[in-house]
Formats: structure tokens, sequence, C-alpha cells
């Protein structure tokens, strides 16, 4: 049945130090998304000053029409405000505190109708997560937060010596086989990465082209009716190497069903158009080769 | 300045210089001196007061953990196992199966037929061979309003059918271990982990924030609980303090009528460590004689039971996962430091003895930076202790507040599942503490388990579990130890030692007025001293009128 898109939430954890915080300014800076960024990290503001526009009792806002605001123990509550916000926000960025499981925030979810995960995205202190993880007190917490990645982002990669980030990534793969690394410095990754690429039609977003730099990114147009499911199970554990995948299809009703991948977690939702169909795929140049997936459709460049 | 001479049978005042007296003189809402009436006579005139001339008198207890929303849960049913005595005295008889869980709650909603949500507390399946109480079950006693259970534990919550559907989960493919299904796909009535009930709870309006914070009649309720334990001074541990939340305290506490002095701890959640001290020494300011403000809780890990404390090696007898951090090891850090700078006091909630390591190594490092002699920083609960780490506790000059009635409660569970019959028998070590050094006090945690220093005293000197085992003999202290403990040695952990806590000259006219000698009575027969009421602040507060 159509219906409104979900409220895509996005959560972002790690241990303290691992730059959460310089991600999501970069976010708020880049996406050109409305997003909605909650904290729970010992009422420490996370925002950098020159975006603040202005601060309420319960809400910040922030350049660009994007909103922080606090949630304690009522995560539900706090989230069902941010759904009444008018306009509504095109994402919600979670920023877990530093020693909770990001997966068991994931579950308060199922309680906010219109609301769905889109992801856990992880960051590690290239320089630092090794130690952090050897510490007596914090070692499994660490794992478990990192076994939770759809999406590891290894962060301050300029601040270790080459053979050293080799050792640390491998020993990432080791620790938390399947979750996709990006390597980044400053928390710089492309937005279209971690949260969606797709065109926005209510407010004339368009994808921005490409990430730069360490990704690829192309539009997957399939041909004829598509079986939503089969195709986004594909996509998110066909062994692609894609990080991320989201786009719109039309399914053999004729309707048209979104496809949401994110690491190796994917979804798909009826939705109400009109969009533009195809499925934008984005993937690390070095382990995505988008002539793999030539077998599920045309492959155009994004 | 009217002086009154109060005469009774026996004065305890917890002085080691004149241990007993027969009168004590009260001037201002404070102590002139306890002795004959013959020494106190010199004060100069006086009225002899022979309320008490049948009754003994204690320094009034000090509840050293409980929370303010041990007045505010009797909102709701009482759904226990054991009797329990509410804010009006009525006492509730223990329920011993399903049936008669439903028949009180059918009864509550019947009697309240407006109440949009039907609450029940303190169930405890475990005392009834770990039945499972289902959501048909509690559809029999009401069906068309949803029904909302905490457990004793605070770990599991039990939901009606109308309840789940409000919460949105009654259908089939719930697919969460918190979320245990029946016969039929769907869930049975029971949620399990904090993640699930607090969401659940809260779609459903079962308001956590007023059972935490308490309202302005759950402060009074707690106070009149208090009076009828004998209890003059409680801690509210902990709170989400704010200006306005404080103003309330105030106000409240602030009535003439008011018979307590309450200490309110400022919960570490809400802010960053630089604003939580600075906010809190600020505090200190505004207290009062019956609000005594400007402490801090930090809560370093979970629970035992709900198997998310966090353990030493071997961990947990079932190998379950280590528990969770609720703090990370540098903001504990953080918080130790700038409160040492700023003389705020912190209690820590540790309840594995991996947390307990924790905090004793984060203070010791703060200490190196910000030496301080007299911190009082204390462990509650501190349930799985080790002796080596009471030893360390003892030179780093940190207090300790054990759960002794944890111990009788939930002993049993600890021996057969949790952490096995070793370290069951040496959890809440008092004997262990004193030994060491460790200055030492003993709580309640209400609403957790019933407000009363005489029972908690009780099991800290008999070690009986619920079972009725004696479980760890070697951590038995003595009758004067243990009244110690609720008077003198709570006092000083919140370093209120030179304000309450003994009954000498100078010190707040807080007694308790007990019907019988609880240094006469059988050690088994200590929790059955009758409790009269309390003096606070020098006013008589009986508890039959309270």
């Amino acid at each position: 049945m159509p219906m409104t898109p979900t409220l895509p939430v996005t959560i972002i954890g790690g241990y303290l130090g691992a730059g959460k915080t310089t991600l999501v300014n970069h976010l708020l800076r880049t996406s050109g998304l409305r997003l909605a960024v909650m904290v729970n990290e010992f009422g420490a503001l996370p925002i950098d000053r020159d975006l603040i526009e202005a601060e309420g009792d319960a809400l910040i806002s922030i350049a660009g029409g994007c909103v922080c605001c606090e949630y304690g123990d009522d995560l539900v509550g706090a989230l069902m405000q941010v759904q009444q916000m008018t306009p509504p926000p095109d994402q919600v960025l979670l920023e877990s505190s530093g020693v909770a499981i990001p997966g068991s925030i994931l579950a308060s979810l199922m309680f906010v109708d219109g609301m769905r995960g889109d992801g856990v995205v992880v960051m590690a202190d290239a320089a630092g997560i090794r130690t952090t993880a050897a510490n007596r007190y914090l070692a499994d917490t660490i794992l478990r937060q990192l076994a939770d990645a759809d999406i590891l982002v290894l962060n301050k990669t300029d601040l270790v010596p080459e053979a050293e980030l080799e050792a640390v990534t491998a020993w990432l793969r080791e620790a938390v086989p399947g979750p996709r690394i990006i390597p980044c410095t400053q928390g710089q990754v492309p937005h279209e990465a971690l949260l969606g690429s797709v065109p926005l039609p209510r407010r004339g977003h368009r994808v921005s082209g490409h990430a730069e730099g360490l990704f690829r990114s192309v539009v997957l147009q399939p041909e004829g009716a598509v079986d939503a499911v089969a195709l986004a199970r594909e996509l998110a554990e066909g062994g692609h190497g894609l990080v991320r995948a989201k786009g719109y299809v039309r399914n053999a009703e004729g309707g048209l069903v979104l496809i949401q991948v994110v690491g190796e977690r994917w979804a798909v939702e009826p939705i109400s158009g009109p969009h533009e169909t195809g499925v934008v795929c984005i993937g690390l140049k070095a382990g995505f080769d988008p002539a793999g997936l030539a077998g599920l459709g045309r492959i155009e460049a994004a | 300045m009217p002086t009154t001479i109060y005469a009774a049978k026996k004065i305890h005042t917890m002085s080691h210089a004149r241990p007993v007296a027969t009168h004590v003189a009260v001037r201002d809402g404070r102590i002139l001196g306890a002795g004959t009436l013959e020494e106190l006579e010199r004060w100069g005139a006086y009225t002899l007061d022979e309320t008490f001339a049948d009754k003994v008198l204690m320094p009034g207890f000090v509840e050293g953990h409980a929370h303010s929303s041990a007045g505010s849960t009797w909102d709701g049913t009482y759904l226990g196992w054991f009797d329990r005595t509410d804010p009006d005295g009525r006492v509730w008889d223990g329920l011993k199966s399903i049936d008669a869980i439903v028949e009180r709650l059918k009864t509550a909603a019947e009697a309240r037929p407006d109440e949009p949500l039907v609450i029940g507390w303190g169930l405890d399946p475990i005392y009834m061979d770990n039945v499972r109480v289902t959501r048909e079950d509690l559809d029999r006693a009401c069906a068309d309003r949803p029904i909302v259970i905490m457990h004793a534990s605070g770990h599991i919550m039990n939901m009606n059918s109308a309840a789940l559907e409000k919460a949105g989960l009654l259908k089939p493919g719930m697919n969460h271990p918190g979320i245990p299904l029946g016969g039929d796909g769907l869930p049975m009535g029971e949620l399990r982990s904090p993640e699930i009930m607090g969401p659940a709870g809260a779609k459903v309006g079962f308001d956590r924030g007023k059972a935490i914070e308490g309202s302005s009649e759950g402060l009074i309720s707690y106070a009149r609980l208090c009076v009828r334990a004998g209890v003059t001074t409680a801690t509210d541990l902990a709170r989400a303090l704010t200006d306005e939340s404080v103003e309330q305290a105030l106000k409240v506490t602030g009535a003439k009528d008011y018979p307590l002095c309450l200490v309110p701890f400022r919960i570490m959640l809400g802010m960053s460590p630089e604003d939580l001290v600075t906010f809190t020494a600020g505090l200190k300011a505004k207290s009062t004689e019956r609000c005594d403000l400007g402490r801090i809780k930090v809560v370093a890990d979970g629970s035992i039971q709900g198997f998310t404390a966090r353990l030493l090696w071997p961990g947990y007898q079932n190998g379950a996962p280590n528990g969770l951090w609720y703090i990370a090891p540098e903001q504990m850090a953080e918080i130790y430091e700038r409160a040492l700078e700023a003389g705020v006091l912190v209690h820590t909630h540790t309840n594995g003895n991996e947390a307990t390591e924790l905090a004793i190594e984060t203070l010791e490092a703060a200490l190196k930076k910000s030496p301080s002699r007299d911190h009082r920083f204390t462990l509650q609960h501190c349930q799985l202790a080790t002796p080596a780490q009471f030893r360390r506790m003892a030179r780093l000059g940190m207090c300790v507040n054990l759960f002794a009635n944890h111990h009788f409660y939930w002993g049993d569970e600890h021996y057969r599942y949790t952490v096995g019959p070793e370290r069951a028998e040496r959890m809440n070590a008092c004997r262990t503490a004193l030994d060491s050094g460790v200055p030492m006090t003993i709580h309640s945690d209400a609403p957790v388990t019933p407000l009363g220093p005489l029972f908690t005293a009780w099991a800290a000197v008999t070690r009986i579990t619920a079972s009725g085992r004696v479980q760890g003999e070697g951590e038995k202290i003595t009758v004067a130890e243990a009244l110690e403990a609720i008077t003198l040695g709570a006092a000083f952990t919140l370093g209120m030692d030179h304000l309450i806590g003994s009954i000498e000259a100078g010190k707040r006219a807080d007694f308790a007025v007990l019907e019988d000698d609880p240094y006469e009575v059988a050690p088994e027969a200590l929790k059955d001293v009758a409790v009269w009421g309390t003096v606070q602040g020098g006013r008589i507060f009986a508890a039959e009128t309270i």
C-alpha cells in the first residue's frame, strides 16, 4: 500500500574520542539534508557554535533547517517529538553515549510508527581503537560496539603511519567480519556513503553526483518488473562490496518500492510517487566493481 | 529560649563517652545534652515531657540509600510476596498465588474506573517457583484498560493484552530477546530488558519519570514512611535535579510539619561533568535544615540479577556475557577530579566487583591530582567487593553502603543462579568492611525493598535469606555494630556526622522512638521492635497520627 516514506534513523556509535561529534558536524555542513540530531552524551553540546541559529529549552535550531535535541530516559518520546516537526526532517542522526551498545538502541525504534532503523555507523579512532580495545574494563564493550556496526568509519587515519593503519584495518576485519570499513580523517566521509543519496523531489534536492576520492557510485536501472526483496538482498549479501544502496524500483504491480541497503542490512517498503526509478549504489573503490552489478540491470553514471 | 527535657525508659546515645542516659534536653530543635534529669536541670527553666517515659530513644535512623519514589510507588497497587506497610500504615498482605494477584488488581481497577491505566508493582514470582504471569492472567483482572506491572527487582515488566496492544507489540513476528512469546506466537506478557520496558511503558502512559522524580505528594508520603520506620534523615538517591525541582523540594520540605531531613543527590546524567559539579556545588548554599543539597550520584554498572553488573572473572555462573557500563571511565575520572577539587561528595553505584575496581582505581588516580584527606566518597551497593578491594578502599579513605536487605530478598537467587555459593556468601560483606576499617552503613534501596533500618540491621546481623538459610556466617556483624551503621555510620557517609547520628550536645534533636530496646531483644527479633515514631529537629511525630 502506498504510504509516506518512513523516517530513517541512523545510529552513530563508538567510544569517546572516536570522532562522533566531528562526523555529525560534517554531515550537518555537507549533506544538504534536513537532519535531526539526537544526543545523550552527558549533556555536552556536540554542535559547532557557528552552525547554531537559536537555542531553545528543548531544541537547538541549526543552519539548513536542522535541529538538535537531547534524549534522556525517554528516547521514544523524544523520537515522537522529532516526528511532529514541520517540515519533517529527512533523516535522524542518533548519537549514542560512548559506552552504549548501539544495537540495543535500534530496538527502541519498533515503538515509533513511521520510523525505521537506517543502519548503525560505528566510529573508531585509528590511533586509539586498539589501545581502548585492550583496556581491561572496556575490551568487551568495544567489541560489542564494533560487532553492531553496519558501517565502520575508521577516523583519524592521518595520525598513524601507513603500516600501522594496515595493521589496525586488518585487526578490525578480524575482530568484526562483515561490516564495511571506511577510512577517513576529521570525520570527512561523503554523506552519500552513510545517509540517503536519492533525489528528494519535494525540496528539489538532487544527489550531489558522486562521492569523491575513495568512493565510486553508480545508478543501477533494473529492467522490467523487479522483485524488490530479491534485489535488496542481492545488493546487501551478494558480495558486491557496496557500503550503501538506496533508490526506487517498480514491482510487478507497477507500484513504487523503496530499497535501502546499509552494509549487510536491507529493507524494502512500498511508497507513493512520483519518484524516478534507479538505485544509487556506493562502494569503496578498492572493493566495489560496478561491472559486477551488470547482471542486475543497466549501469549508469551517478 | 524554652527548653524541653524528655524523660525516657532508656536512651541509647551512640556516644562512647556516655552510651546510655535517661533524659535528653532539647532547645531550638537541638540537643543541649543527654544524662540524668539532675544534670540537665543546670540549663535553666525547662518543661519536662514524659511522652516517652516508657519508650526507648535512639538517634534518629539515617537511610543512606533510598528513593523518594518509595512514597509515590503506592499510587499503584502492591502485588509483592511479603506483607508490606503503606504510608498510611495499612499493611498489605503478601500475595501467594496468581489468582490472588488477579483478584487484587481487579479490585483496584474497579475502585478507580476513570484511571486510564492500572499500575501494579512489587511482583516477585521467584517466590512462586518462578511461575510466569501471562497477559491472559492479567486480562482476567481488567481487559478494557491497560495494566502495567513492575517486578520487585525492576528488571521485568508485565502487561495485559490491552497494554501490549497499545504499545504496538500485540502482533506476530516480534523478534527480540526482551519480548518472550507465548504458544500462539504473540508476546506472552512479560517484557524483559530496559530498552523494551522503557519505551513500551512510555507508549502505554506509564510515566517512569514521575516514578523516579517523585511528585510533591510523593515527597510527603516518603516522609510518612520514614516516620513509621524511625528515620529522621533519608537520601533521595538520585534525582535529575533542576533549579525547578530543587525549588519544589525546598518548598515541600520547608513546611512546618515536614518530618524529615531529605538528602537529594544529583544524578550524573544530562550535564557535562564540568556543569554537573558546578551546578551541584552551587546547590549547597540552598541547603536548609530539612533539605541538605550538594551531592552527586554516579552509576557505574547495572544489577547482578539483571546480569548487567560488571563482574571480574569468573563472571556469571550461567555464562552470561559481562554486564554494561553506564559511564565511561574517562567521564568517571573527570567527575571525581572536579568534585574533589570543588569539595563535592560523590557516591557511586557499583554492584559488580569490576565496577568497584574501576571506581577504586579512578579515585586513587584522582586523589593524586587533587589530594583530599576527608572526601568520604562512598560506594553504594558494592555487593560483590572482594576482601582486597575493601582493604584498598580503607587505605584510600572510601566509605561503603552495603545492601543488606538485598541479601535477604535475593540472596538465594545469587546462591543458586547468578554467582554461585562462594561469592553469594560473601556478598554485602559487612564484617569484612568493618574489619578492614572501611566506614560502613547498610540500606534498603526503597522502594526496591521496604524502608526499615531495623529490618536492614536484622538482615546484616542474621544474614538470613528468604528461604530461611543463614548465608555467609562469616560476614555477620553484631547488633551494636548494625545499630551504629544505621545511625552514625550512614551520617558519616553523607558527611553529616557532625549534625546527626548520635544523641550528643550540639546535634540535631533527631530521635527514633521505640517500644522495645533493640540492644536487649534477641538478635532474631531486631526487625520486630516496634517504632512509635520520631522526633525530628525537636518536633514530635507519632506514627499513629502521621
